[in-house]
């Protein structure tokens, strides 16, 4: 799914030696509880040790039989707390990476208005206080920047190591404990307590710890629970059912009976395929507050996309130059690209490449110039370079126009006025261009859409998804990007309560949306978005509204996102349908076993052709607990998953694992019979 | 099997699918209060009830006092039954004088026509007074139904309905089902079964000399009448005992052809109701496709295993061209015997035309696979239809989660609280039959019952409880039910397979109800094809069925085996 996969294998034995024995410990009742499959098997486990205990005071014979079945059931219960423990193992092991950095801070809280501070232990931290953070410093836990600006290193929350730059106000104004500041001094308040900090929250989760039944696992909990109680009500009378036939049944074969035929396989596996869903998307440097919001993520019906950055490449590139009469378009090529030589930036760059490709200029080096370059700011909004006198200058219509007049020139306005207000109907941005005062043409600065991003979008709605554009542009502009990207819809000249407005709609027509922001106005609609990706960059007021942060803080990965979600519910799904279609099998396996020494003529129910009563019987716990291991990589790994309509996927899903589940236990009891009864044991 | 069974089979199908569509565009109208072609006629006498009642039907109730109204109404049915069997002896039109009915019989027999089950501990004409066929049993035929089918709208309002409080009123759904469907129907129904030779009289049992000389007694009564709703209504009760094998119950061809399609009518009709409330008539022919697969295949075992005959007969010399006839009405033979009784027992009627005792050991079976699944094959009016949708919702949530999102049906997300009393409900079947078959048949007292051994006498049991809690009411015979036990625990039986059930239904409609409905798009799980039909079918088959695989084994499977051995019982 993703080359960010740093899965680690499932054997790895720096997890598997604690999984083996954290799964012995699980065994506790009171961890088992809460998985009321497995505790049952527990229950009956436990009255079946004893009555083996009692048959073996009083020497009963057959022994060996009853003392394999009590093992294997207690095979089943390892194998079960160690899927959950392997699960929990590997999110330990992302875990591990972000305690390091969890060392003590001391944080320095200011003390009145000057810059007196006093150390604190960051752990000591209450939420309000405001510390100070210098060069050199961890920040000691998540605030909000009041005053400064600095240069940050977040690579250990990210694992990014260019540092970014975190500024009072704005949209980039949230710090993240743990992080350092590379430099330059910041006022930093506190905004989450020890214990509840974004890192906290990051490690609880991907430990497991702190992880929350699900609605979807509940409602399948309630599931496996009641097929439990059916299988009881089927198993608890057939000793008499049996008495009225002159026979008798073993306890311990009613158990064994009983424990194949209740859904083990996903009863075990259940909360592995949670932690695992949680761990992949935790590799995808996305953080959920709650597993409610994974899941919500696979039921999500619009994708509320922001055009720059998501569909668009953030940066604008350069596509045409159009020149004002009189000029020819070589010579405005030859200067745009002259005074854009050291401009580094990405338009700056293309207007080069573009002057070169399109116009066969060389493209000469910065040091051949012996000239004076003159970079971008803020207030001139223009860069250029002065040679030999000759004053060439880019940059926005308006500033260059004025650096004109200022040099004593009438620059033809109505023409200028008419080549940008093309551009800008077309979804660009216009760049005028001029030398010593004379405006000689226009640069067409053009929104590109990010290649593959339409099949992105045919990938999307073929599940089912709609996408739909957020953009600030007019609707003309926003039209024509979007039928370019292939979105299904789009809003323009969108606002904060536009977009919060477009959300509540698609709600009401019962859709789900998921969106992704970063400012603090989109902190509302966030919030009412069923899934809302919060960028990391984004304010605290962002983060706190989603449900999600990305770390990467790139808007695309929600459809990532959407993926991981739908694998999730899959994986729970497959392996639920697995589960129950394999007890077709097992009854198949015991049902004549069982009955076979009254009634004979049942033998032809046993298709199987098993060898004994007892290599049946046993036949069948052994694969039921096997069967509990071998799919282990399946529930860390999930279900294979490609985007397609929920046709397609259920065709697949249904052939592999319903027509599967009720195969190859038949394959399986068989095989494991013929090696029982080869080697003796029944 | 033959050509000509099998083109009597495939002509009942075709007429019923032919009459599910209007049937369902008009019962659709009738309980949505919209105007239909009785209106004229009706809607005054509609109104005059409601006023007489104190009743509002535009009041939309909630699914709790949606279910306690249904509660209380059987309750006071209930006591008027009892009361009534218990004092037929003083009470008028009771030409034979029959006295009045024990305790244990009348609470099973008032329990049993409540629960639309009929189960018949006694022989009608034998035991019951006109009064307490008409005024007892026939009412109530009428009103368990009737409330069978206001069930069903309720739970299929559920699915249609959006952020809504209510799931309709079930004053007025009860009326208007009884006032608008059941009763011009019945009529129409008793006319034609008096034209074909019931008889619908109030005299004496006449007296009559056979030709070898010998004194029958022949009984009369207003059967027509009965017959109607017994079928309409899938109540099955008889007026005689040997219910529709009675000349005077099923007395031609085209009687038994009618009585059929009308056990089937209704209830393949409301798979459409539901389909177009949910605006989707797809979806409704979806169910009814799943229930067509599991009915044709009952048909062909069980006709399959009765056209075949005994082969320790055969092996004797005994001509077994016609099939095993043992048990039969020589004018129905095999294959109308085999479809009645998987009719029947597909659809919690339990009238029957054959003696499903006399089966062969798997043709018997496959009536008694039909109850176990839960009488979700057409089923009982309106009992099957959301006896299935319940086991839609949990095949949903089985295999639902495999396209990725939280499992929905027909726009509404199945949720941890739906599936708690979906499972609720279903595991009341297992429980009533299993739990009390299980005492049965170790009990002194429920080992009195069975005429036979071994596993046919296991059958004969397991089938009564099946029968009680799957409120079929067919009996296999061979098992004397009427004694205290038999009585009583088949009575609180029929309780648990009703009651059990309709309570957490109607839990799940108000649940669904209030959910919003989510909109349809390519990634939603599609429920109106042949996939969902299969799974659908697989999941009933495995849930449903799968639990009472043992007791199977115990009775009707080894008893097949052992006649292939060479064994009868």
């Amino acid at each position: 799914m993703s080359t960010r996969d740093k899965s680690q294998s499932m054997f790895d034995s720096a997890i598997l030696k604690p999984a083996l024995v954290a799964s012995v410990v699980k065994l506790h009742p009171r961890e088992l509880m809460k998985n009321p499959v497995m505790f049952t098997v527990e229950l009956v486990a436990l009255v079946a040790t004893v009555l083996m205990v009692r048959d073996i005071a009083v020497g009963a014979p057959d022994i060996g039989f009853e003392i394999q079945i009590v093992t294997w059931l207690w095979v089943t219960l390892l194998f079960a707390t160690f899927a959950e423990a392997v699960a929990e193992g590997r999110g330990k092991a992302q875990a591990e990476t972000l305690h390091r950095m969890r060392s003590e801070t001391i944080a320095k809280v200011l003390v009145g208005v000057s810059d007196i501070f006093e150390p604190v232990r960051a752990n000591a931290l209450k939420v309000g206080q405001v510390v100070l953070v210098e060069a050199g410093d961890i920040v000691p836990a998540d605030g909000e920047i009041i005053e400064g600006v600095a240069t940050i290193d977040e690579s250990a929350i990210t694992g990014e190591s260019a540092p970014v730059i975190r500024e009072a106000g704005g949209d980039r104004s949230a710090v993240t404990g743990g992080t350092k500041v590379l430099s330059d001094r910041i006022k930093v308040r506190i905004t989450a307590e020890e214990g509840s900090s974004f890192l906290d929250r990051m490690i609880a989760l991907v430990e497991g710890a702190s992880r929350q039944k699900t609605p979807n696992e509940l409602a399948l909990n309630v599931l496996l629970a009641g097929l439990t109680l059916i299988f009881v009500l089927a198993v608890v009378t057939i000793p008499s059912f049996a008495a009225y036939a002159g026979g008798s049944v073993s306890v311990i074969v009613l158990i064994a009976l009983f424990v194949t035929l209740i859904p083990t396989t996903i009863g075990a596996l259940l909360s592995a395929i949670g932690i695992a869903g949680m761990s992949r998307l935790v590799r995808f440097n996305v953080l959920a507050t709650s597993g409610r919001a994974v899941e919500a993520a696979g039921d999500v019906d619009t994708l509320l996309l922001d055009k720059t950055g998501t569909i668009t490449l953030g940066n604008r590139h350069a596509t045409q130059f159009i020149p004002v009469s009189g000029v020819d378009e070589n010579e405005l090529a030859k200067v745009a690209q002259l005074a854009s030589l050291a401009d580094e930036t990405p338009e700056g760059r293309s207007i080069v490449v573009l002057a070169k490709d399109k116009y066969g200029l060389r493209i000469i080096g910065t040091a051949e110039i012996k000239g004076q370059f003159v970079p971008f700011t803020a207030q001139t909004r223009m860069s250029g370079v002065d040679v030999d006198g000759t004053v060439i200058r880019k940059g926005a219509v308006d500033a260059v126009v004025a650096h004109a007049r200022s040099m004593g020139a009438t620059p033809p306005m109505e023409e200028i006025e008419r080549i940008a207000s093309y551009i800008a109907k077309e979804g660009g941005t216009p760049l005028a261009v001029s030398r010593n005062g004379q405006v000689l043409g226009i640069v067409y600065l053009k929104d590109v859409v990010k290649g593959g991003i339409r099949e992105r979008f045919a990938e999307l709605r073929r599940m089912g998804i709609r996408t739909m554009m957020i953009t600030g542009d007019n609707p003309q502009t926003a039209a024509a990007i979007a039928a370019e990207a292939g979105v299904d819809d789009f809003l323009a000249q969108a606002t904060p309560e536009a977009k919060l407005r477009l959300i509540r709609a698609e709600q009401t027509g019962g859709r789900l949306v998921a969106m992704c922001g970063d400012g603090t106005n989109d902190a509302p609609a966030l919030a009412q978005a069923d899934v809302g990706v919060a960028m990391h960059t984004g304010t605290n007021a962002a983060r706190e509204a989603g449900n999600m942060v990305d770390l990467d803080s790139d808007p695309t990965k929600l459809i990532e996102i959407v993926g991981i979600g739908k694998q999730l519910l899959m994986t729970r799904g497959a392996l639920t349908t697995f589960s129950v279609a394999n007890d077709v099998a097992k009854y198949f396996a015991i049902i004549p076993a069982m009955f076979i020494a009254f009634y004979p003529q049942l033998g032809v129910l046993n298709v199987m052709q098993l060898a004994t009563p007892e290599s049946a019987i046993l036949s069948a716990i052994i694969f039921n607990a096997l069967i509990i291991v071998a799919l282990i990589p399946l529930a860390l790994r999930g279900v294979k998953y490609r985007p397609s309509s929920a046709a397609a996927l259920l065709r697949r899903n249904l052939l592999v694992y319903g027509v599967g589940g009720l195969i190859v236990p038949f394959v399986g009891i068989k095989l494991i019979d013929i090696i029982v009864a080869a080697t003796g044991l029944a | 099997m033959t050509f000509n069974g099998w083109v009597q089979i495939a002509l009942f199908v075709a007429i019923l699918l032919v009459l599910t569509r209007p049937l369902g565009g008009y019962l659709s109208r009738v309980l949505e209060g919209q105007r239909t072609f009785m209106s004229p006629v009706l809607l005054p006498v509609e109104r005059g009830f409601y006023r007489l009642a104190g009743i509002d039907p535009a009041e939309d109730q909630s699914w709790w006092v949606y279910c306690r109204a249904m509660l209380v109404f059987h309750i006071v049915g209930f006591a008027f039954l009892y009361l009534l069997l218990r004092l037929q002896a003083v009470l008028p039109l009771n030409p034979q004088d029959m006295s009045a009915i024990p305790s244990d019989l009348s609470f099973n027999t008032a329990v049993s026509f409540l629960t639309n089950t009929n189960w018949q501990s006694y022989g009608g004409e034998s035991t019951m007074s006109y009064l307490s066929q008409m005024a007892g049993l026939t009412v109530q035929n009428f009103l368990s139904a009737a409330t069978g089918i206001a069930l069903a709208m309720a739970f299929i309002r559920g699915f249609a309905r959006a952020n809504a409080k209510g799931i309709g009123n079930f004053w007025a759904d009860l009326v208007r089902v009884t006032l608008y469907v059941l009763l011009p129907f019945c009529i129409v129904l008793t006319l034609f079964y008096v034209w074909q030779g019931v008889p619908q009289n109030l005299g004496a049992y006449v007296e009559a000399t056979t030709l070898e000389g010998a004194k029958q007694t022949i009984a009369q009564g207003p059967v027509a009448s009965q017959l109607a709703i017994k079928m309409l209504g899938t109540n099955g009760g008889g007026f005689f005992n040997a219910n529709s094998a009675h000349p005077y119950e099923n007395p031609t061809a085209l009687a038994n052809l009618v009585q059929m399609l009308s056990i089937f009518v209704i209830g393949a009709a409301l798979t459409n109701v539901f389909g177009r409330a949910v605006g989707a008539e797809r979806q409704g022919w979806a169910i009814l496709a799943a229930m067509g697969v599991l009915f044709i295949v009952g048909v062909f075992v069980a006709y399959w295993a009765e056209a075949g005959g005994n082969p320790l007969l055969a092996a004797l010399g005994v001509d077994n061209a016609q099939g095993n006839m043992e048990g039969k009405e020589v004018r129905f033979g095999a294959p109308l015997s085999a479809l009645f009784a998987v009719i029947t027992t597909a659809a919690s009627c339990g009238a029957v035309n054959a003696m499903h005792d006399s089966f062969m050991p798997l043709g018997g079976m496959i009536p008694l696979v039909n109850m176990l699944l839960g009488e979700i094959i057409i089923g009982g009016v309106g009992a099957g239809l959301y006896g299935i949708l319940l086991f839609a919702i949990l095949a949903i949530f089985l295999a639902g989660l495999m396209v990725g999102r939280t499992p929905e049906y027909v726009g509404k997300k199945i949720e941890a609280r739906d599936v708690k009393f979906t499972m609720l409900a279903i595991l009341c079947l297992p429980l009533a039959i299993l739990g009390f078959t299980g005492l049965a048949v170790v009990l002194p007292v429920g080992l009195a019952g069975p005429a036979n051994a071994g596993p046919h006498g296991f059958s004969e049991i397991f089938y009564a409880f099946t029968s009680a809690a799957a409120n079929n009411g067919s009996a296999f015979a061979g098992l004397t039910a009427n004694t205290l036990f038999y009585n009583s625990t088949l009575g609180v039986a029929m309780i648990v397979g009703r009651f059990a059930i309709i309570v957490p239904m109607l839990a799940v409609a108000g649940s669904l109800a209030a959910k919003r409905k989510s909109a349809v798009s390519l990634g939603t799980f599609p429920t109106d094809g042949p996939l969902f039909v299969g799974l659908l079918v697989g999941a009933i088959l495995i849930v449903g069925g799968l639990t009472f695989l043992p007791a199977l084994a115990l009775g009707p499977i080894a008893e097949h085996f052992a006649m292939l051995a060479g064994t009868l019982f």
